[in-house]
């Protein structure tokens, strides 16, 4: 073994942090409370990296087993770390872009009263994280699981005080617990079948025990898909992702959109053979993608909260992860997650920022001429920005775009209608980056600037503006360069995607077409927004039942709080007093009223007594003459 | 002769407490708590020195002493792993409820720890007898000092509460009684031998027909004391009216014995009867989990909206018990450990709030996180311990449970699950009510926990985070229990398959 066994201290560091601010945080001094907070994080991803060298020399598949956690029966779970190439680019996400945004977050919330318990949470967070993508059994990966689900909740909810914020943060964690409950009935029967919930026996069993296409495999997938589809807000769950913008910014880029929200690709990345081994379920996993990311890329393009733009846009482009997933394009699937790690995370912070220089507004109309005021901010949100739109050529969402639309048009699970969903969803995407863009950074200054980040604000601003342009040249298509590093480096643990023979030929044709696509929805953008003043209010009064639509998120939380929250809740109030008790009070009364019944027959008065006797005399002679 | 030195000492130290309260009532309390943890201490270095190994012999304790021979009554007790595990937390909640009871307590001091330790005793001595006479004495001796404990120490309504609950509990005990006479009587007509000791009586033969009904004699004071719906309303009155030690008791400890008394008595005495009535039983306990999960979703009043809760995770309890496998019943183990600590260690809670604000009315309360930081983060814990967060003990139960339950019935699994969603929906409705939101009136009335209160919820915060990481250590100590139990199950299973190949 070499530097591999110290894996453990990977998420230790993290836990050890949040355990220190837990229990003594209250009085510590703030810059040791930061250096506690992000000092672990940091050390955390040295080791990432000193893991990660000794990884690449010796590329393998490491155990490392801490202790046995249960051992009843068949089902003997230990606290394991499993290594390879896939959980390795996801640890290395997860403390690098985790620990520039600590790093971020100590001079974002230096103001905040709960400072110790912002990084507590947030430490808290890493180490589940961690765990959720290092475990080497489904036990462990469902502790990871719940646990970001626990800390996304307390740091939505983080500013307490406001009712709504509690709300978006019940909300999060409810409906991804509806997703987690199918998933955990989805390790009952992976159990029932296995006999273990280790993810190597069951990857390795699964061919065998089940046949390609069995309705079996297709239900033990598409549980995972639920647990999936709820932590990674795709439909139908993903309507809690928007509200929880209510927490701080760096928490938004962390949590929702870097590294927890695409926990669901790396479950289904990694359960891969069991949903090759259900084309149900991997259609079901593309169409969920498809759908998702053409319904949060409109409800993108009508958002006004900066951070809300923000969020539909994560979701959409999870979809695209998932599109990727579901024509068994897994290598692009996780190429997207890592560049959008970057870029999204960047999009985020910079957000943070320039809400906090206009004293909170969250309104991007009351924004507009940033540029110029804010020139880090600007750059490097526009390094971001382009990366998301998919710029052709120099950014890194436009490599790991491309891949997923090459393999949805040219992959053998792919398919027309999912193609034309991504190409669609190019366009969107582009337009609603160029006006967010356009409406926060140009034209006239609504609001003054009252302060301006300083540099452990602007620095991983800085850090993650070049990532979002570089990290895209680690894969390149097969058609410009030979730099396949991504899935080159991934290709041991995922299947390497299959595509249609004789289409190689075409993959110019494609990337010229979405490059043109990307540039029209640029232009559309530029012309609607800047070229023609007020057009953008007019197509919206054109349309004001559709906008609005689009602007509510397709009214799903209005139907769910119709269809679920509304009946339980009135059933609650309803029942609130006990209906089964009644039963017994019902009894009590019964029993009560016939002893008042019978208890005024003893009334002391003799003649009441002596019709008693008499009348009974009457029925006993009566019924000895009639029998 | 150790089972009985737990149970004597108990008792004796109720007397003493109750004598020494004329004189000096602090001396009384800490004779209650040095009673306790004198017995806290013993059992657990009995566990210590047994690990790892369980399986040694039948029984880790045993002590027969012919009592009235012509009747056949003896005082039998016998620990295995399971008993030992439950007589742990009996006396870790017993220690709790003195210290609870330090500041809350200052009426008729020393009648209370008298019935507080009796009713200790009671507990304990159902957990290792084993003569079914004394076991219906023992389930008695619970019984009469809690009735005391809710009705002159509780909260407004304590008398309506503490009828109830003894009205409950007799009427179901009765049946109970009838039941034992029947299987008394039925074995020596049999065999000449009349006698209650249990292991006798394990091989008993009983009529079809008769070992149903004397199943359900046995089955009625049990799932009325877990308690499964229908049979629970007792329990939120019960739960909600009791001094904080009392519900710690209650709901920590009382409950367990039901559960107890399925496992030792009602599967291993009467499987075929079990087995027939295993659909209605899981049925029953998911009924219980969501229907206690939604009502306690409707609660306004603390206490009652967590003894709601406890009747959803005894549900759980239900189902696994009648799911027969393993993974169920040590699922069921932990669930009773698990349950004891989170439910015990959040009624601590509610009687630290109130004792701050005078009420339980959730509607009172918010925004208490500013000021009490750590009233706020211990409740956290066991808020999600009781939404079974990976992690902590409850977990381990439910995923257990239901992992068990899975292989005896999908639907009711997936059912059953349904409650994880709405135990979501009720724990943070806790969170939110009385720490989340803007600051209420109440808040400024709020303190952080004093150094007694950190000595009782600290230790417990601990052992719930322990066993989420740990179970192991349960689970080795109630593995041959576990599977003694399910083997004569298991046994009456291939029996009744048997039979029906023979005959068919």
């Amino acid at each position: 073994m070499n530097a591999v066994q110290y894996l453990w201290l990977v998420p230790l560091l993290p836990l050890l942090g949040a355990v220190l601010l837990i229990v003594a945080g209250r009085n510590m001094s703030k810059p040791i409370i930061a250096s506690i907070g992000a000092g672990s994080v940091g050390l955390s991803a040295l080791t990432v990296i000193v893991i990660g060298v000794a990884f690449l020399s010796n590329p393998d598949v490491y155990e490392i087993s801490v202790w046995q956690w249960i051992a009843v029966g068949n089902l003997t779970p230990s606290i394991e770390l499993h290594l390879d190439a896939l959980s390795l680019m996801f640890i290395f996400v997860i403390t690098f872009v985790g620990f520039l945004i600590h790093l971020y977050s100590v001079e974002f919330m230096g103001e905040d009263s709960g400072y110790a318990r912002f990084f507590a949470c947030l430490n808290l967070f890493v180490c589940s994280m961690l765990l959720l993508v290092l475990a080497g059994n489904l036990v462990l990966l469902y502790l990871g699981w719940e646990g970001v689900g626990l800390c996304s909740y307390l740091l939505i909810g983080f500013w307490y005080e406001d009712p709504k914020n509690g709300y978006a943060a019940r909300k999060a964690f409810i409906i991804t617990r509806v997703g987690d409950t199918a998933m955990l009935i989805g390790l009952f029967l992976l159990f029932a079948t296995f006999n273990s919930l280790d993810i190597e026996t069951i990857l390795s069993a699964a061919p065998s025990r089940w046949e390609q296409g069995s309705s079996i495999a297709t239900v033990a997938a598409l549980l995972l898909l639920g647990g999936a589809a709820g932590k990674s807000a795709q439909l139908p769950l993903q309507n809690w992702l928007p509200d929880a913008m209510a927490g701080p910014t760096p928490v938004s880029a962390l949590i929702h959109a870097a590294t927890m929200v695409t926990a669901g690709v790396y479950l289904i990345a990694r359960m891969n053979v069991l949903f090759e081994l259900s084309p149900v379920a991997m259609t079901t996993v593309g169409v969920v993608g498809a759908v998702t990311l053409l319904i949060a890329g409109f409800s993108a393009m009508t958002q006004t909260d900066l951070k809300r733009v923000l969020a539909y846009s994560t979701i959409s482009q999870i979809g695209y992860m998932f599109l990727a997933l579901g024509v068994g394009a897994w290598s692009a699937a996780i190429f997207h997650f890592f560049t959008h790690a970057f870029f999204k995370a960047l999009l985020f912070l910079g957000a943070g920022a320039i809400i906090e220089a206009l004293h909170h507004e969250h309104n991007i109309f009351r924004m507009g001429g940033l540029r110029k005021q804010l020139p880090i901010v600007f750059i490097t949100f526009l390094a971001g920005a382009a990366s998301l739109a998919a710029l052709p050529l120099v950014t890194s969402g436009f490599y790991s775009k491309d891949m997923i639309l090459w393999y949805a048009w040219a992959g053998e699970k792919g398919s027309g209608l999912l193609f034309i969903a991504g190409l669609v969803g190019a366009l969107v995407t582009a337009l609603y980056t160029t006006r967010l863009v356009i409406v926060t950074f140009f034209g006239y200054a609504n609001t003054r600037v009252s302060k301006r980040p300083g540099w452990r604000m602007t620095m991983p601003l800085g850090v993650l503006a070049a990532l979002s342009v570089v990290v895209g040249f680690l894969e390149v298509p097969h058609n410009f360069w030979h730099a396949q590093l991504i899935s080159g480096f991934l290709g041991g643990v995922l299947p390497a995607a299959v595509i249609d023979s004789g289409i190689e030929a075409y993959e110019w044709a494609l990337q010229l077409l979405a490059a043109v696509v990307t540039l029209g929805g640029i232009f559309i953008g530029y012309f609607v927004y800047m070229a023609t003043p007020g057009l953008h209010e007019l197509v919206k009064k054109k349309f004001p039942t559709l906008h609005q639509l689009m602007y509510d998120g397709w009214g799903f939380d209005a139907l769910y709080t119709l269809l679920f929250v509304k009946p339980v809740t009135w059933l609650a109030r309803a029942s609130r007093g006990d209906v089964i008790d009644g039963i017994y009070t019902g009894i009590a009364w019964v029993a009560i009223a016939a002893n008042r019944a019978i208890a005024t027959t003893q009334n002391g008065v003799m003649r009441w007594y002596v019709l008693g006797i008499v009348v009974g005399a009457l029925l006993i002679i009566t019924l000895g003459i009639l029998v | 002769m150790t089972l009985i030195a737990f149970i004597g000492i108990l008792m004796a130290g109720g007397l003493l407490a109750w004598i020494i309260a004329r004189w000096n009532e602090t001396l009384s309390r800490w004779i209650a708590l040095t009673v306790v943890l004198i017995d806290l201490m013993w059992s657990v270095a009995i566990l210590v020195s047994r690990r790892p190994d369980f399986s040694g012999t039948d029984w880790l304790i045993r002590f027969d002493y012919p009592w009235i021979g012509r009747f056949g009554i003896g005082i039998s007790v016998a620990a295995d792993g399971l008993s030992l595990v439950l007589l742990i937390l009996t006396f870790f909640l017993g220690a709790v409820s003195v210290v609870v009871s330090w500041r809350e307590i200052r009426d008729r001091v020393g009648f209370f720890h008298f019935n507080l330790l009796w009713v200790l005793a009671g507990i304990a001595g159902v957990f290792v007898v084993i003569d079914l006479f004394l076991f219906y004495f023992f389930w008695e001796v619970m019984l009469i000092p809690m009735y005391f404990l809710i009705g002159t120490w509780g909260h407004e309504n304590r008398r309506y509460a503490a009828v109830k609950f003894f009205i409950f509990t007799q009427a179901s005990g009765l049946m109970m009684l009838l039941s034992i006479l029947g299987l008394y009587f039925i074995h020596g007509i049999n065999t000449g031998t009349y006698t209650f000791d249990y292991f006798e009586l394990l091989t008993a033969t009983v009529g079809t027909t008769a070992g149903r009904w004397l199943m359900l004699g046995f089955l009625a004071a049990f799932i009325v004391k877990l308690p499964v719906v229908p049979f629970h309303s007792w329990l939120p009155d019960a739960h909600s009216q009791a001094p904080t030690a009392g519900s710690v008791i209650l709901a920590g400890l009382l409950l367990k014995t039901g559960a107890y008394g399925i496992l030792r008595f009602v599967l291993p005495l009467f499987p075929d009867a079990s087995r027939e009535l295993a659909s209605i039983a899981m049925t029953l306990g998911v009924a219980g989990i969501l229907y206690g999960a939604l009502l306690a979703y409707g609660q306004t009043d603390f206490k009652r909206l967590v003894a709601y809760t406890s009747v959803s995770h005894m549900g759980f309890v239900m189902l696994g018990i009648f799911s027969f496998n393993e993974l169920a019943f040590q699922g069921v183990v932990m669930q009773l450990v698990a349950h004891g600590l989170s439910t015990g260690a959040l009624f601590v809670i509610a009687g630290a709030l109130y004792e701050r604000i005078h009420t339980r009315d959730l509607s009172l309360m918010g925004g208490f996180w500013t000021g009490t930081p750590f009233i706020g983060f211990i409740t956290l814990v066991f808020v999600m311990a009781s939404l079974g967060l990976p992690g902590l003990a409850n977990f381990i139960a439910e995923f257990l449970i239901l992992n068990g339950a899975w292989q005896a019935s999908h639907a009711l699994t997936v059912a059953g699950a349904m409650g994880l969603i709405l135990a979501m929906a009720y724990s943070l409705r806790i969170m939110r009510k009385i720490f989340f939101g803007p600051a209420s009136d109440m808040a400024s009335r709020m303190s952080d926990l004093t150094l007694r209160e950190k000595v009782v919820l600290v230790p417990m915060t601990l052992l719930v985070i322990f066993l989420g990481l740990f179970p192991q250590h349960v689970f080795n100590a109630s593995e041959k229990t576990v599977k003694d139990i399910l083997g004569v199950v298991m046994r009456s299973q291939a029996d009744a398959i048997q039979n029906a190949n023979e005959n068919p």
